[in-house]
């Protein structure tokens, strides 16, 4: 992964707010991976989890919003029982999506899906996913 | 035995077979789970951030509900809320600041601190009555029947609420051992099946729930037993909408782990509910010679 350092795009104020949120030291994470290799939607993401905790350590807040990686985390916190570090990823991917949804933009708009698949769907399903991944 | 009991929203529509093979097969045991008089949606999922208090309000008022009953131990059958009320009562035991916070918020409550445990059935099943008496119990053993425990993310992790071992767990299995029948091991037992991302993306569930299924038949297994609502549709939908058999995604029954315990005590085949299962998971009771 090559990224651009600069002081015009670091965003210090962004790392403190995701510090904050998330409730992690962020500079904890030492990059060796595990997240990423037991992540069980790492195959779809275009950045992975442990780039992620590098690019929110570099405060690179655009390069993260511009990928789908936070919108595909599953939650499983399976990266956070297997962190070496004793970071919880899970709260700082929690952390990059509210950023998004306390701006009052939805990712997935509950009134563009099919009414076929809101009537099939469990509740479980319904109300997880709204709470995710809208505002 | 009374036990309190949190149903949860999903067991009292899409998911009626768990909460009625639960029942009837504890009543077997000796075990009334008692419903709690009045509950409310958990929240489904524990919330992450730091100052996100609200969401931990639905969860704190259950538990309160719970106290009123005279009781110090709520049971669940949905993973989903296991983790939730369970983790959302961390909160009021353990951060003195969050617990101040939400208590005045709730003024209407009495004041709470965190008194109430919340089980899943499984831990009842295995450190309240013990594999040994459920052995007893049974009149049909699942022999013959190879299966693997799948347990999904929720009564796993985090550590602090984990139901067994985090990477390795194996009440599942000594259940499916209790009851007689051949319990397999695989390695996609604690993977996630992507959960709520089906209100999103449902092409990504399809290839999580077949490396699953896949795994699970490399294993040798024939069927999967579950614990959670939500894994039990994904596995369900994706297996009908994946285009069989060309995708090669294999056809796997999933079933409760109380409707298998609902069998093997030779229960009145009503309470199992298996015409909302998958059309495949009937067809391979009725293989097996289950089910007529
Ligand atoms: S497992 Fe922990 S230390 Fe390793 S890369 Fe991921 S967040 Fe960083
Ligand atoms: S919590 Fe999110 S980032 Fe972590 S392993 Fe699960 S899906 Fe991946």
């Amino acid at each position: 992964m090559r990224v651009e350092l600069s002081s015009k795009r670091l965003r210090s104020d962004f790392v403190k707010k995701i510090a904050e949120l998330s409730g992690q030291n962020l500079y904890l994470c030492y990059q060796c991976g595990k997240c990423s290799a037991g992540c069980p939607m790492g195959f779809a993401m275009d950045i992975l989890p442990n780039q992620i905790m590098r690019l929110v350590q570099l405060g690179l807040e655009e390069d993260i919003a511009n990928s789908k990686t936070v919108w595909l985390c599953a939650s499983c916190l399976t990266c956070t029982v297997r962190c070496p570090r004793g970071v919880d990823l899970s709260r700082v991917m929690e952390a990059l999506r509210l950023l998004t949804l306390r701006k009052n933009k939805n990712y997935v708009e509950p009134s563009k899906m099919p009414p076929e698949t809101v009537a099939d769907l469990p509740q479980i399903a319904l109300v997880s996913g709204f709470r995710k991944l809208t505002s | 035995m009374d036990l309190a009991y949190y149903p949860g929203c999903t067991l009292k529509t899409r998911a009626k077979n768990f909460e009625t093979s639960a029942l009837a097969a504890m009543s077997a045991l000796g075990i009334n789970l008692v419903e709690l008089p009045r509950w409310n949606c958990c929240g489904t999922v524990y919330s992450l951030a730091e100052d996100d208090l609200i969401h931990h309000v639905a969860a704190v008022r259950n538990l309160i509900r719970v106290k009123e009953q005279g009781k110090n131990k709520v049971v669940t059958l949905c993973a989903f809320c296991y983790n939730t009320l369970k983790r959302a009562n961390l909160v009021m035991k353990d951060s003195p600041d969050k617990r101040y916070a939400i208590n005045i918020f709730m003024d209407e409550e009495p004041d709470y601190y965190g008194e109430v445990e919340t089980a899943h059935l499984l831990q009842v099943l295995r450190d309240d009555v013990g594999w040994e008496k459920i052995a007893g119990r049974v009149k049909h053993p699942l022999k013959d029947l190879k299966i693997v425990g799948y347990y999904g993310c929720t009564l796993l992790r985090p550590q602090s609420v984990a139901i067994d071992s985090v990477e390795r767990p194996t009440i599942l299995q000594d259940l499916l051992k209790a009851l007689g029948g051949t319990a397999v091991d695989f390695p996609f037992a604690t993977e996630c099946c992507g959960a709520f991302q089906i209100v999103n993306n449902r092409d990504i569930i399809t290839e999580r729930t077949a490396a699953i299924l896949g795994s699970a038949a490399k294993s040798g297994a024939e069927a999967l037993a579950v614990s959670c609502p939500l894994c039990e549709y994904n596995l369900r939908q994706t297996q009908s909408s994946t285009k069989q058999p060309q995708s090669g995604v294999p056809v796997m029954p999933a079933l409760y782990f109380t409707q298998l315990m609902a069998l093997a005590f030779g229960l009145d085949l009503a309470v199992c509910g298996f015409e909302e299962n998958s059309p495949e998971t009937r067809a391979w009771l009725k293989n097996k010679g289950l089910i007529s």
